[in-house]
């Protein structure tokens, strides 16, 4: 069995006899160590760009709200809108607040999180990619946290605030079940667009030009998300579940939770479905991405 | 006058040589293209004749803001970031001895860049919303030529206040403040978020009188032929009133940061 | 001596699309590298060189891991580096010439603080090797500074130690001279010498500045297309280049052009003459010949220059 190469982290000075004994008989150990130097390699690489950042203090805040007045931006489209109507595809304010501030949250996540991955094409032109590999760290992790940007943090405030206030305003009974269904719907949300930001980049591996693609999916998405589904034409919206599976992030979760028919006719239970999908999705990047990496060490541009 | 022609040329290329970028970027104005418009159509449902616009105006107008929203560099991707970066290395001293006009250097940069993205990230996206949408497209030949007018006076206002933007960095430590200040006015006031004549009341006026509505919302009532005769006129004086103000600003500025310049010997 | 790096018929193909026509595009491949083989024993120093495009970074990136090859059996330190790219890490130091891994808003100890913790450096260990290289690099003044304040020298310096903190049994080093002052191509030699004689570290570098390779490196890979064609000493280089080194003569007079069998005269000024002979042969026999025979006030040899010579046996293989 070949490696899963760009995850395969084993602490040094053991004979390469015994680790492929190792990697065939423990594979699951494998991958648990793989992860979790990853993750102590992006805690280490963010930590080092949030110091890089604090050294620019005044640049940072301008960044910060910024990037808050910008994402900011689209809701008061939405509130102009509201102006002159009282309902946008059959759904109130607080209700579509409610939709928009769980994607804007979720998409504030990944991005802050995995947004780095974008840049991925100008590290293969530039060949600074090289330099990440000859790293004892998973190449993934390093690229994520890639000049992490704390200034993103602006985006994640200005989802959260509007999220609180379509708390406050939707009629919502607030059983158990759909007050565990924020929570879920956040983290399984961010998981989402945090695989099709992985997998965006690993396209990058082939087509080093196409960030752009990327931004069309994950900012398209995010914007998409933040009206409701009864806006779009039905072939969008099968597209968005079936294809990019989009719309677990906030629509169906969110509609179960306001007790409101989703456009095309799915059982009940897709609502409860979104962590399955992340986990999925996430599976499936991981895979894109590996790919790309393999391609990239086999053609080296 | 040659030596811009053939920068603006330059520039043109330069652009034209990154295919997968345009490529790429053209899905990217398509898929926003779709998202906006079907939100546009819900709003139109609701209220029909919003703005003074029908549903199919109001699509059309999303369609025109994602074929302009490149040539006008609203979202950044201008001449502007290359010129700060020469402000903050101190490259621009060698620029200042040139034979060429500061300005006129960098506005035939800018304008070959914009007619690039015009063509390359304007056509497509634009034909593909008028294949999907019932788009209000001009009937005669006389406003297409008209509405092409009022997108060069909304380049060259596009450029100016872009133009002043960069220049700020001979003041300021730190260029890109100012930069993403300007950005932010305008993504807000060009009618990119939603169209102008929906913004209410006061807030409504002062955005229709800023220089930002020459970009994408005066070129957009144009092309759907809401200005014709002696509100084409007033169309064109505005632009080119707000172009030359601050174009004219802009040689002040530039007055000022070159005998700075000379004064720290380069 | 036991093989550290070993290839052995390795190839690197790439495929290559250009434009042909406005849609079509044609495929091609280069070979990169072609059917390369050596070995390099652990603690040796050796040159990598050839001119560009001539497969040299590629076969670095092979030897890093970075690139898979196409062909061919690879292991250093017995690590098939494309397979497990990761443990080879801990093992390598590699310095891309023109690529600063510094931090380069930070101040230099940060990087290394980064690399303790990333390559999980005993803090013993790690203290004692950055004293080292703060000692040898003279990097004591700079390890509060930022990084972007530091001139190229003090940078490649710095990225030298960064490269060295985990104790790598063996160094690549691309370029490491490049675009330097001549003190700090001084430090940088001096050092790297100290740590191949003292460490033992396996070194291998590729450079256009063969300076580097005449002060630092008794064995000199040369490679052109992918292939090997010359691997051996530094002198043995100049055979095969066919190149000559220079007497000159500054005999007590004018005197005709100096005839004997060792050498033949190519220039005459005034009372000085320029004797050329094979850079292989001993000048010792020249010299004494010279003197049973002719007047001579002194005498001093130049070496050739070794870039005519690798000039010279690319045409020669090139010819063929």
């Amino acid at each position: 069995m070949p490696s899963p190469e760009p995850l395969a982290v084993e602490p040094a000075g053991r004979s390469t006899a015994t680790r492929s004994v190792e990697l065939d008989a423990f594979p699951t150990r494998t991958r648990l160590s793989t992860l979790t130097d990853g993750l102590r390699a992006y805690g280490m690489i963010a930590a080092m760009w949030i110091r890089s950042t604090m050294t620019y203090r005044a640049s940072f805040v301008m960044t910060t709200v910024t990037s808050f007045v910008v994402t900011a931006f689209d809701f008061i489209a939405i509130l102009l809108m509201f102006t002159h109507v009282d309902a946008l595809g059959g759904y109130q304010l607080g209700e579509i607040a409610f939709l928009y501030g769980a994607a804007a949250t979720s998409f504030g996540l990944a991005d802050l999180l995995v947004g780095s991955t974008e840049r991925l094409g100008r590290r293969v032109r530039d060949g600074t990619l090289d330099t990440l590999l000859v790293r004892p760290a998973p190449v993934l992790a390093q690229v994520a946290a890639d000049r992490f940007a704390l200034r993103r943090l602006g985006r994640i405030t200005q989802g959260l605030l509007v999220l609180g206030y379509g708390l406050g305003t939707v009629h919502v009974e607030w059983t158990l079940l759909n007050l565990l269904m924020v929570p879920m719907m956040l983290v399984s949300g961010a998981l989402i667009f945090a695989a099709v930001f992985v997998a965006g980049g690993s396209f990058q591996f082939w087509a080093q030009d196409a960030a752009e693609v990327q931004n069309a999916i994950t900012y398209g998405g995010n914007t998409l998300l933040q009206y409701p589904p009864t806006v779009f034409a039905k072939d969008l919206v099968r597209g968005v579940t079936f294809v990019v599976p989009l719309a677990f992030v906030n629509w169906l979760p969110a509609l179960a939770v306001l007790d409101r028919p989703y456009p095309l006719d799915l059982p009940h239970w897709f609502a409860y479905l979104p962590p399955v999908v992340a986990v999925l999705c996430c599976w499936l990047a991981l895979l894109a991405w590996r790919a790309g990496l393999r391609s990239y060490r086999s053609t080296g541009s | 006058m040659r030596l811009y022609g053939v920068v603006m040329v330059g520039w043109f290329r330069r652009y034209a040589t990154y295919r997968m970028a345009t490529a790429a970027g053209v899905f990217t104005n398509t898929a926003f293209g779709f998202i906006m418009a079907y939100t546009y159509t819900a709003l139109w449902d609701e209220r029909p004749q919003l703005g003074g616009y029908d549903v199919s105006q109001a699509v059309t107008y999303v369609w025109l803001g994602q074929a302009l929203l490149m040539a006008c560099a609203l979202m950044g991707g201008g001449f502007e970031d290359e010129l700060i970066e020469r402000i903050r290395t101190g490259d621009i001293a060698t620029d200042l001895y040139r034979p060429a006009d500061l300005q006129l250097w960098w506005l035939a940069c800018d304008l070959g860049r914009a007619f690039f993205h015009l063509v390359g990230r304007g056509v497509i996206p634009m034909a593909i919303g008028a294949f999907a949408f019932d788009l209000t497209l001009p009937g005669s030949a006389l406003t297409w030529i008209a509405f092409l007018v009022c997108v060069v006076l909304g380049l060259l206002v596009s450029f100016a206040i872009r133009f002043l933007v960069a220049l700020s960095a001979f003041w300021l430590m730190d260029g890109s403040g100012m930069a993403q200040i300007s950005w932010l006015a305008g993504m807000f006031f060009s009618g990119m978020l939603l169209p102008l004549t929906v913004f209410p009341g006061t807030l409504g006026e002062v955005a229709r009188a800023l220089p930002w509505s020459s970009v994408l919302q005066i070129p957009a009532d144009v092309f759907l032929g809401k200005r014709t005769g002696w509100a084409l006129a007033e169309a064109y004086a505005f632009q080119a009133g707000w172009a030359l103000a601050l174009l004219g600003a802009g040689r002040l500025l530039q007055t000022a940061a070159t005998r700075r310049v000379v004064l720290q010997g380069g | 001596m036991e093989a550290f790096i070993e290839l052995d018929g390795v190839e690197k193909v790439f495929d290559v699309r250009r434009r042909a026509g406005l849609l079509r595009r044609e495929k091609s491949q280069v070979r990169a590298v072609d059917g390369l083989s050596f070995t390099v024993a652990r603690g040796e120093m050796v040159g990598y060189i050839g001119p560009n495009g001539a497969g040299k970074s590629t076969t670095i990136k092979m030897l890093t891991g970075i690139l898979t090859p196409s062909g061919g059996r690879l292991r250093v330190a017995g690590i098939d580096p494309a397979r497990e790219r990761t443990r080879l890490a801990r093992r390598i130091g590699v310095v891309f010439g023109q690529r600063t891994t510094l931090w380069w808003d930070l101040p230099l100890k940060d990087s290394y603080r980064l690399m303790h913790r990333m390559y999980r450096i005993p803090d013993q260990r790690f203290r004692e090797n950055l004293e080292r290289c703060v000692e040898l690099l003279d990097l004591g003044e700079l390890l509060e500074v930022p990084v972007r304040q530091l001139s190229l020298g003090q940078r490649m310096r710095g990225d030298i130690a960064a490269a060295l903190l985990h104790d790598p049994e063996v160094l690549y080093l691309d370029e490491p001279t490049i675009g330097l002052d001549v003190i700090s191509k001084a430090k940088v030699r001096d050092f790297l010498r100290d740590l191949n004689a003292d460490r033992g570290t396996t070194v291998l570098l590729t450079t256009h500045d063969l300076t580097d390779i005449e002060q630092l490196c008794r064995r000199v890979m040369v490679i052109d297309h992918g292939r090997l064609m010359y691997d051996g000493a530094l002198a043995g280089l100049h055979e095969v280049g066919e190149s000559e080194r220079t007497l000159i003569v500054d005999l007590e007079r004018e005197l005709p052009p100096v005839v004997i069998d060792l050498a033949r005269t190519v220039r005459v000024e005034g009372p000085r003459q320029w004797l050329a002979f094979p850079a292989s042969q001993s000048a010792a026999p020249l010299v004494s010949a010279l003197a049973a025979r002719y007047p001579v006030m002194d005498l001093s040899l130049r070496e050739p220059d070794i870039e005519a010579v690798i000039a010279k046996m690319y045409a020669g293989r090139s010819g063929q």
